[in-house]
């Protein structure tokens, strides 16, 4: 298992969980916010949308869904 | 069939299209006609940045007045094209370039315009992502921005003038009373022999960090980049966009060099903003500025009822309002509102 | 790094190519921007094994492409290539309906990338719409992890599929097994969500049923800007292959979706013989009418794009609206003056939108190919 942190918010997943993955299944569904201010999470899946952008360990617009968590990860939505 | 027009601009561009708008404003009847989409060359190629430059007199007369005209303009503007009235910030490295600042504020304030010295600490108070080390800067506080293609949509629907979407092969096919040539670097296809050369520049634009700078950043070695000669220039110019992207740049080169300037215009600006490094880049592209031996724009009469407006290097978006100002008081027969002599067409002969 | 031959991208038709391809060469490399290999369809669970002395990359985003072949990866830096198989795949269409953008809505694929790669689904109740054979497959692979799939819209007419299996007994059994899978499942045709609000999806028809996710996707489109970039001729919208999978491109081959939206079969055989072309061995010649069967069964019916509203956004990088988007004739002139596909997505899924709903065609691909870090940038010959 994997301890991570998500808006400070401690999670433990199974290992090779991808970051989009822990984010929704502890219920975080915005995961940015949009240019207008719109709530978004991830569509596609698979790298291409974008729209699963975080900030991870510091660095902006990683993104989730391609993204395994690590131990320690520290992810803030935006 | 439908009347020639009083006069055919060719250029479809920000200075094309301001000059639409200055001749229809004063009562002329317009066209356009273009190979592309209005604004989609150079203009869209660009930062945007409107800025008064002090490299002589002629270029500083002409930047201030623009950027003036601008200002006034902007109320006027649809909100997609973004002016946003940021300053500048001209960063000086060491204490040889902070003189160079003070000797730029003395001249910003003899001619009237704000302009406020920053020390060290001020620089990083203004901007806190510069590296550390750095001697100080300038803010000049009238420079602006602006998303040019939608300014130069917008002139084109005030103008109310027709814009044809053709190529053009020759100025003297055209039916008008006076034909006007403003197709930036491409001027030279047109008119064979003229001293305008494209001078290619790269730029990056990354995605969103807001407040990561916060006003458009230059290096006070910029204008030895802008204005010298030398085959291949870079210097660091980053730009915030509104929305918090940043536009990095810049560089400059002549057609027949080959080496990429993406490379050292990337380190020049990782030099000074170490944190760029980390920035997502989202796109990058390359543009062709239109350069003239003096680096001054061309504007005015070219032979009978051919007209020019080329030649603005990397001041077309800037200048392309007091342009557009000069050359309808040229083809209209008035008092130009500055004096055009510095600009004219003819001084490179013999 | 020096290779005979590169595959890009490790799904099936990468995988089969790596196979044929190692059979002669021992030069081989195969590059993907995922975690394991398989693609979307194997995501983790490859039934082919990425092939002995294959040198194999995974989690490595190419960003250019360069004619000769050079390849910049954001991690390994520079590679280089005699031979070029481009397996790069397909995306979902997304269509526009009012809500599409809410948390809460995926792509069909999409969503079943997320349950792979470690979603916890069990209990949820999930809608599946949109088109294609996909559809089924993720509804039963979601059944399969524990969702409560509440039912399938599929756009197309019954009227259509039925000749379509018909045509295809080879497919059948899989048919048949993954509606087994689905019993007690609705699955309703010529049937599409036209909105989303608050968990409640409203579909064509009235019918209103409340979920938890809504993964929603209206078929594929071929990943070509690989292609594009080494200027590789198209063919209305697809890479355009001789009967080696070879490209306009001397030396490029390409297999699997982006030569035509086929499914696995189709990729598994188009990489075979890219893999067998690229190093010099026979090839089997390609059998055809699948590709423009499967399209014409799930033609996606006009009344799809009239779905969204004024205010709905089109652009989900930039927040372009349907409206704003109207005054405008052709795709670079919308993003000139909207900024409609300007966004980190670089109009990946807002431009085959707008080609469905105003007939519009993407301008050329710009580089990077995908966003990277301004640094990466430095480490070689990078060009925009």
């Amino acid at each position: 298992m994997v301890k991570l942190r998500c808006d400070g918010v401690e999670m433990v997943v199974a290992e090779g969980t991808s970051v989009a993955a822990a984010l929704l299944g502890a219920g975080v569904s915005r995961f940015r916010s949009s240019v207008t201010g719109e709530p978004r999470g991830p569509l596609c899946g698979m790298g291409v949308c974008m729209e699963c952008r975080v900030t991870i360990d510091g660095v902006g617009h990683r993104l989730a869904c391609q993204t395994p968590c690590r131990a320690g990860m520290e992810v803030m939505t935006t | 069939m439908t009347p020639s027009p009083d006069v055919m601009i060719v250029g479809a561009g920000i200075v094309g299209a301001a000059c639409a708008y200055e001749l229809a404003r004063a009562g002329a009847r317009v066209e356009v006609i273009d190979s592309g989409l209005p604004g989609g060359g150079a203009t869209a190629a660009g930062m945007g940045h409107l800025v008064v430059l002090d490299d002589n007199e002629a270029e500083l007369t002409l930047t201030k007045y623009s950027v003036g005209l601008w200002h006034s303009l902007a109320k006027e503007l649809p909100a997609a094209a973004e002016f946003w009235g940021c300053g500048t910030v001209w960063v000086a490295a060491d204490e040889v370039e902070m003189a160079g600042a003070r000797a730029k504020l003395s001249v910003y304030r003899q001619h009237g315009l704000a302009a406020e010295l920053l020390d060290e600490r001020q620089l990083y108070e203004a901007e806190p992502n510069l590296r550390a080390g750095l001697a100080g800067g300038l803010l000049v506080n009238g420079d602006a921005m602006v998303y040019a293609p939608v300014a130069t949509r917008f002139l084109l629907e005030q103008s109310k003038a027709k814009v044809t979407r053709a190529a053009v092969t020759s100025l003297d096919d055209l039916k008008a009373g006076a034909v006007v040539c403003a197709t930036g670097a491409m001027a030279p296809a047109l008119v064979p022999g003229l001293r305008v050369r494209p001078r290619k520049g790269y730029l990056a634009i990354t995605d969103r960090y807001p407040g990561f700078a916060r006003h458009p950043l230059v290096e006070l070695g910029y204008l030895q980049s802008a204005h010298g000669d030398s085959n291949e220039s870079v210097a660091f110019n980053v730009q915030p966009r509104p929305t918090g992207q940043l536009l990095i740049g810049s560089s400059r080169q002549y057609e027949d060099a080959t080496a990429s300037l993406l490379e050292p215009m990337l380190e020049r600006a990782f030099a000074y903003m170490p944190g760029l490094r980390a920035c997502s880049v989202i796109r990058t592209w390359t543009g062709f500025r239109a350069s003239t031996p003096d680096k001054l724009p061309m504007i005015g009469r070219l032979r009978d009822r051919v007209y020019l407006a080329t030649g603005h290097e990397g001041l077309g978006v800037t200048t392309s309002l007091g342009t557009a100002k000069i050359l309808a008081a040229l083809i209209l027969g008035y008092a130009p509102p500055i004096p055009a002599w510095p600009y004219r067409v003819e001084r490179f002969d013999g | 790094m020096k290779f005979d031959v590169v595959i890009l991208g490790a799904g099936p038709a990468g995988l089969a190519a790596a196979r044929a391809a190692g059979r002669r060469s021992a030069s081989v490399a195969l590059v993907d921007d995922n975690v394991t290999a398989g693609g979307q369809i194997w995501r983790g669970a490859p039934r082919i094994a990425v092939p002995a002395g294959v040198r194999f990359f995974p989690q490595t985003r190419v960003f250019d492409l360069r004619p000769g072949f050079t390849l910049l990866t954001e991690s390994h830096g520079a590679m280089e290539a005699s031979r070029l198989i481009l397996a790069t795949g397909a995306r979902e269409l997304f269509l526009p309906f009012p809500g599409w953008t809410a948390p809460g809505v995926f792509g069909a694929g999409g969503l079943q990338a997320l349950v792979k790669s470690g979603l916890p689904v069990a209990g949820k109740r999930v809608m599946v719409a949109g088109s294609g054979p996909l559809l089924l497959a993720v509804a039963a692979a979601l059944r399969t992890a524990g969702a409560r799939v509440v039912g399938i819209a599929e756009q197309a007419p019954l009227g259509r599929i039925v000749p379509f299996l018909a045509k295809y007994p080879a497919k059948l059994p899989q048919a048949f097994a993954l509606r087994a899978r689905l019993v007690g499942v609705p699955y309703w045709t010529g049937t599409w969500p036209v909105r989303f609000a608050e968990g409640m999806v409203t579909l064509s028809g009235g019918r209103t049923v409340s979920v938890d996710y809504l993964a929603c996707g209206f078929g594929l489109v071929p990943n070509t800007e690989a292609a594009q970039l080494l200027g590789c001729r198209l063919d209305d919208g697809f890479v355009a292959v001789d009967s080696r999978q070879e490209t306009s491109v001397a030396g490029v081959y390409c297999a699997g979706e982006p030569t035509g939206i086929g499914g696995l079969d189709k990729a598994l055989e188009d990489g075979e013989r890219a893999g067998a072309a690229a190093t010099g061995q026979a090839v089997n010649p390609s059998r055809g009418a699948f590709v423009r069967d499967l399209a014409a069964a799930f033609h996606l019916d006009p009344r799809l794009f009239d779905l969204a509203e004024p205010s709905t956004v089109v652009c989900r990088c930039e927040d372009v609206s349907c409206a704003a988007l109207r005054p405008y004739r052709e795709w670079r002139e919308a993003k000139l003056m909207t900024r409609c596909g300007m966004g980190p997505c670089q109009g990946r899924i807002c431009g085959p939108i707008t080609n469905c709903l105003l007939g519009w065609s993407a301008e050329s691909v710009r580089r990077p190919l995908v966003p990277v870090a301004a640094e990466i940038l430095l480490k070689d010959v990078f060009e925009p």
